[in-house]
């Protein structure tokens, strides 16, 4: 299990979607991603492709302008 | 015997929503696609604007996934969408819309995603007549061919109207359990939706491309004119949504800000551009696409100090900087409104 960092900022939804999707397929089961962001489309739309693929959001918060959303990695997914 | 398997192009519309309903209730696995090309509409400009900012923001295709409760893999076209966008081969809709030739184009990246991950056919949320351009009766055998698919291309909610296709002929979904939708009338998807239970769906007339916008096409064509060649890249799409656009000459253009959150997301373009920023009062940030010379650039200043709170005082101090650093402060009258010339809007 590793922990792995995502800089999504100044894209725009879907972009730091398509970004996370493609970064977890390259990763294993219980590693875990901070995906970093400045559209706050990610705080909504992240945890929803996560909720339909099958990765847990383990922590979603924002820090002055910027979003991250922590996701740990499940198998099968 | 297995689940047949098919994959759903999800544009986050009601038809698309549907179709896949309609599919998945016949005991078929789908998993959604969703194709980015750089001009959906999918909440930058909210994300961008600080108006918009209280605004519920929800991708749309993420929002269908899940209410059906599928798989969704958005794919990044932007690359490959612009060969689509500059050259359709069955030309363009009422503005700069491919919307033939991007349809096509979408069928095809499924079908090759089917025979990559071997999945059987493909659904699409197509209803003849529903569009002008790209969803007539003569248009869709010509999807079906040139994408490739043939008839591994199921359209659930017009499948009647149409021969059978692969997935009725072998049994994987009853053509009798498909629909005969026809014409731009919504009614009969709005009542299908009713009667699964569906009322927080996105809007049913609305589009879902920047390119059925009269206004952005516009802005498209003329960052082609002023270029002086058709080419554009992601930064190019994202500006266009952004600001106000006036050329007061062919070889410069200013993108002005016109609120907090504009001017903040073009500060992120500063190193690139030719940038004006208000001294002495507040007011926008201004980029410049184009080559300037000093005259132009004093131009430039002037029109932006007509959008700054300065605009009625005889004299205010902005500050050019160069994408070489090179950065000047000058005073300039604000350009008054009787010599700002409507033909210079984009």
């Amino acid at each position: 299990m590793a922990h792995f960092e995502l800089d999504a900022r100044r894209m725009f939804c879907p972009m730091p979607v398509i970004r996370t999707q493609d970064k977890i397929k390259e990763l294993s089961a219980g590693d875990t991603l901070d995906v970093i962001c400045t559209d706050p489309g990610a705080l909504h739309d992240i945890p929803a492709w996560c909720r339909i693929n099958g990765h847990i959001v383990l922590q979603t918060k924002e820090l002055n302008d910027e979003v991250i959303v922590k996701v740990e990695v499940c198998i099968d997914a | 015997m297995s689940k047949a398997k098919a994959v759903s192009l999800i544009s986050g519309g009601l038809d698309s929503l549907l179709a896949t309903k309609v599919t998945m209730d016949q005991g078929v696995h789908v998993e959604g696609i969703n194709f980015f090309t750089g001009f959906c509409v999918e909440g930058h400009t909210h994300a961008i604007r600080k108006k918009d900012k209280a605004r519920p923001k929800r991708n749309n295709a993420l929002w269908v996934a899940e209410t059906l409760g599928i798989k969704l893999h958005i794919i990044d076209i932007v690359e490959e969408y612009k060969d689509v966008l500059l050259n359709p081969k069955h030309g363009y809709g009422a503005n700069m819309n491919p919307c033939l030739d991007c349809k096509i184009f979408m069928v095809h990246k499924a079908q090759q995603w089917i025979e990559e991950n071997n999945f059987d056919f493909i659904i699409t949320g197509e209803v003849i007549g529903q569009r002008p351009m790209s969803q007539r009766k003569e248009t869709m055998p010509v999807i079906s061919r040139e994408s490739g698919a043939d008839d591994r291309l199921l359209r659930p909610l017009c499948a009647q109207n149409l021969p059978a296709t692969l997935a009725e002929r072998e049994g994987w979904v009853k053509r009798d359990e498909l629909y005969g939708f026809s014409g731009r009338n919504r009614k009969p998807q709005m009542a299908l939706a009713k009667e699964f239970g569906f009322t927080d769906y996105a809007s049913p007339a609305g589009g879902c491309c920047f390119l059925t916008d009269e206004n952005y096409s516009s802005k498209l064509v003329d960052l082609w004119k002023g270029r002086g060649v058709r080419e554009y890249e992601m930064d190019d799409i994202m500006l266009l949504k952004v600001g106000r656009h006036i050329r007061p000459n062919p070889n410069f253009k200013l993108i002005i800000g016109r609120e907090d959150g504009e001017n903040k997301f073009l500060q992120g373009y500063k190193n690139s551009y030719t940038s004006i920023k208000m001294i002495s009062c507040s007011g926008p940030l201004t980029l410049i696409d184009g080559v300037t010379n000093d005259a132009d650039l004093e131009l430039a200043a002037r029109i932006t100090a007509r959008f700054s709170q300065g605009k009625n005082e005889e004299t205010v101090t902005v500050e050019t900087k160069r994408t070489n650093g090179e950065t000047k402060t000058m005073d300039v009258k604000p350009l008054p409104v009787s010599e700002m010339q409507q033909e210079w809007y984009v």
